[in-house]
């Protein structure tokens, strides 16, 4: 158990090490965020724009959309230098190797969301800071990550990558989009726990089979 | 391989046959709907593609969940082939839904939980397709195409339970017959009568699909020795 751990903790490592010299993923994927939230400004009705029923709408289709940005760099870095052959012939257990690139991935995208979140309250005057929202950001990235993982693994061993990934991944999420943006819209709202609640459940079960299913089907799809 | 041959034509004619009693059935034999009229007679072809479609992707996880545990190479090909008549009817079903909701609804479309299912269904599988012609050849691609398989399957009752809870905000829509589960003895005949016309379609075209795929499989075989033949005996002639 503690051998898995330590390669858990050495593949983060050397993800964050990676990102924190190159900042290749996090500034991608933070920029193109607050772009998709700008652009869907002006997409949405003026007179409905700051309300909270359009607010958590627009956040998720700009996580959603950058977090798959994010994601397709995921393995790309491990293919395009010859990294994923290497990582394959260690005697680690797939299951290891999975849980680090998630955990990499998820702290990418948690790091990203934390500076999304401000612009975010600013540019649709809400105010996201609050535990349960906390909590349901938290889970969602989770789910997409897990999935996004698995599917980045795929895509990057097929032709034209960056169109099969959202292709796999964004139908797959449906479940996370429509959890996210009703617990979100329910807090924004100011809703009681009992009409979140659910929600929160949904995300978490999904997640809960996403993480089992993608750690199994990784020994699947990671193989020579 | 004349077993497979006779199979075949046996499923052909029979499906054949059991379409021809189809339209008879639906066009001239069975009464008009009082409140939808016309229109209605979409529901029999309608809810016998969508049987057909959910079955063949039936078809593709069985296949697919046999691939990644035995590697074997029929279960590869069950799957693919499978999938591809799967998206054809779905898309029918998509169609002929479509068209209905117009005249039934009066809206070509509503984001009800069956339809909103449905158009995701379609999409995994659709991406299924794809990701089928872009992976690399061999057992990688198979591979790839199989975890798609099993996680699209999986997911499905998830985004239908979401999408019953995402709908419920809203006024419950009045669904044409089926609403109201009571479906008339002659009309519960005829959908019946559709629905195994389409299963004997579907047997038809996937036992036609596989046989093709398998003769494709050999050509790329042989197209393959040929091309590391030819050169090598050029090299040995010195030509």
């Amino acid at each position: 158990m503690t051998g898995f751990w330590s390669v858990v903790a050495t593949m983060m490592w050397k993800d964050v090490l990676t990102e924190l010299r190159a900042k290749e993923v996090v500034t991608a994927v933070l920029t193109f965020a607050i772009l998709t939230l700008v652009i869907l400004n002006f997409a949405v009705n003026k007179e409905t724009r700051f309300t909270p029923v359009v607010a958590p709408g627009v956040l998720w289709v700009s996580i959603t959309f950058a977090g798959v940005l994010g994601l397709t760099r995921s393995f790309a870095l491990e293919k395009d230098r010859g990294n994923l052959e290497g990582l394959l012939l260690t005697p680690t257990g797939r299951d290891a190797l999975f849980a680090g690139k998630m955990l990499g991935g998820l702290a990418f995208m948690l790091a990203a969301e934390a500076v999304l979140l401000p612009f975010f309250a600013v540019l649709f005057d809400v105010s996201p800071f609050q535990p349960v929202l906390l909590l349901v950001i938290l889970l969602a990235t989770v789910g997409f990550v897990a999935i996004g993982t698995l599917f980045s693994a795929i895509a990057v061993n097929t032709r034209s990558r960056e169109i099969m990934l959202p292709m796999l991944f964004l139908p797959i999420v449906v479940p996370v989009v429509i959890g996210a943006v009703a617990a979100s819209g329910g807090v924004l709202e100011g809703r009681p726990w009992g009409e979140i609640a659910k929600w929160v459940q949904l995300l978490a079960v999904f997640d809960l089979l996403a993480l089992v299913f993608c750690a199994f089907a990784f020994e699947h799809v990671i193989q020579e | 391989m004349t077993t497979n041959r006779l199979a075949r034509n046996a499923l052909l004619v029979t499906s054949a046959a059991l379409m021809l009693l189809t339209l008879y059935m639906v066009f001239i034999w069975v009464p008009t709907e009082k409140n939808l009229g016309i229109s209605q007679r979409i529901f029999y072809f309608h809810v016998a593609q969508a049987w057909v479609g959910f079955f063949a992707f039936f078809w593709v996880v069985v296949g697919s969940v046999g691939y990644l545990w035995k590697r074997s190479q029929a279960c590869d090909r069950l799957a693919y082939s499978s999938a591809e008549i799967g998206m054809l009817f779905t898309t029918l079903m998509l169609v002929t839904g479509v068209t209905w909701a117009k005249p039934a609804w009066g809206v070509w479309w509503t984001w009800d939980p069956k339809l909103t299912t449905s158009l995701i269904l379609w999409l995994i599988y659709a991406a299924y397709l794809m990701l089928r012609a872009y992976s690399p050849p061999g057992d990688q691609g198979s591979r790839f195409a199989a975890v798609l398989g099993i996680v699209g399957f999986v997911d499905v009752p998830i985004i239908y339970l979401s999408v019953v809870w995402w709908r419920t905000v809203h006024p419950p829509l009045v669904v044409g017959p089926a609403a109201t589960g009571a479906l008339e003895p002659s009309m519960r005949t005829v959908l019946m009568v559709a629905t195994i016309a389409f299963t004997f379609l579907f047997a038809y075209l996937l036992l036609e699909r596989l046989s093709l795929r398998r003769s494709e499989e050999e050509t790329d075989r042989a197209r393959v020795s040929v091309e590391y033949a030819v050169p090598e005996r050029r090299a040995m002639e010195g030509t």
